[in-house]
């Protein structure tokens, strides 16, 4: 049997649990999929997962399970998989799933296969995962015991293609007891920083610098093509580390989330944590000096050169116009 | 304080990765290394706290022989001493965070540290598993993605950075591990001051007495497979930039 174990907050499902399901549907081929929710007032999740083609949905409700901590969902999963004893675990590859699942592997002494972008099966299921910032994919098989712990990139599977049921999967109590002194980190509630200035969001034009633009003295040049192209200045959040530029201009997972009519990527590589921020552009232009970057897998037009020459070739031409 | 910082030896950004014949392996004679980019940012971390609350910063890597480089380079930065976990297999490619953690762990028991930081992830592997493991099998709590540090009286308040944009304090008790994210605090550089004092401070070696089995297998490696199909523009950046600006505004008509 494969679990895949969802993603709630305040009783709603997180949106990547569905892609989680579908990959489990992917890896489990004949075999049984069951799903499990923990979390404290969590019907609703549950509910919604009970539409997913699942033979059970458990539910560990547990009031030290609100809210989120490392210790005390490592204690409550430890009881739920040595009750349902599944061969694969499956999970969405959240910044939740990030900080316990490793530790809920090392607990279980079983194998943890991250970030994984796609499932190959045989006799022995093995899993795609991106290395080397995603210039290289390996594929990667778990050894020795069982379960085997997935999880899986966000946005690698889509979440509305996972399989659903006629009737809804039947949702069982799992009882967990948990000593609340195992219990050592103590959550404040999560909070956003004081509104940000720039609402990237509306942007119809962006052009984003990455660390290929190499000292912050070149900003300037970035900044004179997106001034002829109308557009707004966004970066890579190296450029954000090193003080280049605000933090509130930054692109990714872990910035904003853009979706403009013209993207140019000017010296990014193309990392998923940057993708996901921008992937959703209608046109991407990248100009990278390397052929085999991963920007050039998502972008409509690619330029191969130095972005020195290029920008200000480019900026000449556009004020031809 | 008694501080630890976990630092991987990685290739270079610049570096494209080349698979051998076997087809599991790399060909890594023509790779140089430097410290892995968050591990940079959990030093400067660990020489921060130390500014401020006193104590000592041991740096830490698990590698062969050339990964003392990351080390040397800590101890110019400011790092008060270092241990070499040395083992050929500890950074390669089929040797897993498990045996990585386990080793370290065994490596750091005993100094019976107050504070371990570690990167986030790795830049090579990306399997953003080490610190957390190293917490399990040491013991200790721990917080991920740390975006700032204070420290209080036995105990520890972090800032967590979560998805898009949102954050959230986490207090523990110490002694605890964190992973720390790139640009928690600016990087200092080392001077040529650092360099040489750098020169009479400690490296201790430790041969790792066993190595855990991997938990993972290479199966294949491979470049990607392209999933969108690029207009690749090319000619003299005069004609490139031409031709370019005339699709923006013909072909996709995101221009005016
Ligand atoms: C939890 C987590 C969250 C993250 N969140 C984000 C996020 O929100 N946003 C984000 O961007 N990153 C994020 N990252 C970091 C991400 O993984 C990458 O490290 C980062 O996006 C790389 O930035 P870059 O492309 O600018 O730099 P690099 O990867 O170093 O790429 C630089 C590129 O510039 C090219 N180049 C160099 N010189 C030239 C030249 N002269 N002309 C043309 N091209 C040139 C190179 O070929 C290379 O491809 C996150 C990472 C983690 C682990
Ligand atoms: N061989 C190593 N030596 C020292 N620290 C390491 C090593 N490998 C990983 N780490 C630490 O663990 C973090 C996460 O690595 P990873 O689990 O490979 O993504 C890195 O940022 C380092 O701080």
């Amino acid at each position: 049997m494969i679990l895949v174990i969802a993603e709630q907050r305040q009783g709603t499902l997180h949106r990547a649990s569905w892609e989680a399901v579908a990959a489990a549907h992917e890896l489990a081929g004949e075999d049984a999929v069951e799903a499990l929710v923990l979390g404290s007032r969590v019907s609703g999740a549950a509910a919604e997962l009970s539409q997913a083609a699942v033979a059970a949905v458990h539910v560990v409700d547990h009031e030290l399970l609100d809210p989120y901590t490392p210790d005390g969902y490592v204690e409550a999963l430890m009881q739920a998989i040595g009750a349902l004893k599944p061969t694969g675990v499956v999970l969405p590859h959240t910044y939740q799933a990030r900080d316990f699942v490793p530790k809920l592997a090392a607990r279980l002494d079983c194998p943890l296969i991250a970030d994984c972008v796609g499932i190959v099966r045989g006799g022995k299921p093995a899993f795609r995962r991106q290395i080397f910032q995603g210039k290289l994919v390996a594929e990667v098989s778990p050894e020795g015991r069982f379960p085997y712990l997935v999880s899986i990139q966000i946005g690698a599977y889509r979440g509305d293609s996972a399989k659903r049921a006629a009737g809804a999967a039947p949702i069982k109590a799992l009882n967990a007891v948990i000593d609340p002194s195992v219990i050592r980190e103590k959550p404040e509630p999560p909070f956003r920083e004081a509104r940000q200035a720039v609402d990237l969001s509306q942007a119809e034009r962006i052009v984003a610098v990455g660390r290929g633009i190499k000292g912050k003295e070149h900003i300037a040049l970035a900044e004179r093509l997106a001034t002829v192209l109308g557009a707004q200045l966004a970066a890579s959040r190296p450029i954000c580390d090193n003080g280049w530029l605000p933090m509130e201009r930054q692109i990714g997972s872990s910035g904003q989330t853009v979706a403009p009519k013209l993207y140019v990527a000017l010296g990014i590589s193309g990392a998923i944590q940057h993708v996901v921020g921008m992937k959703g552009a209608r046109t991407i232009v990248a100009i990278n000096k390397d052929p085999d970057a991963p920007i050039f897998d998502v972008a409509d037009y690619g330029i191969i050169g130095d972005l020195f020459e290029l920008v200000p070739a480019i900026i000449s031409e556009l004020e031809k116009a | 304080m008694k501080i630890a910082v976990c630092i991987r030896h990685v290739p270079t950004r610049e570096w494209q990765p080349r698979v051998d014949d076997s087809g599991r392996a790399l060909r890594e004679q023509d790779a140089s290394y430097e410290m892995n980019e968050p591990d940079a940012y959990a030093l400067e971390e660990a020489l921060r706290l130390r500014e401020k609350h006193s104590g000592e910063v041991v740096v830490c890597t698990a590698g062969p022989s050339r990964a003392a480089q990351v080390l040397r380079e800590a101890l110019a930065r400011g790092a008060d001493r270092a241990i070499h976990v040395e083992d050929d297999r500890l950074v390669s490619i089929s040797t897993d965070s498990f045996v990585v953690a386990g080793a370290l762990a065994d490596a750091l028991r005993d100094e019976r540290f107050d504070l371990l930081l570690t990167g986030l992830q790795s830049d090579d592997q990306g399997a953003a598993q080490t610190g957390v493991i190293l917490a399990e099998r040491l013991g200790l709590p721990h917080a991920t993605i740390v975006m700032d540090v204070q420290v209080g009286d036995g105990a520890l308040r972090v800032k967590r950075e979560l998805e898009g944009g949102w954050f959230q304090w986490v207090a523990l008790p110490l002694p605890a591990l964190l992973t720390i994210q790139s640009g928690i605090n600016q990087l200092r550089y080392a001077t040529l001051k650092g360099i040489m004092a750098a020169k009479k401070k400690e490296i201790r070696k430790v041969t790792p007495a066993s190595l855990a089995a991997p938990r993972l297998a290479i199966v294949t490696l491979d470049v990607p497979r392209k999933t969108k199909k690029t207009e690749i523009i090319s000619g003299t950046p005069g004609d490139a930039a031409t031709q370019l600006v005339r699709k923006l505004k013909e072909d996709a008509r995101v221009l005016a």
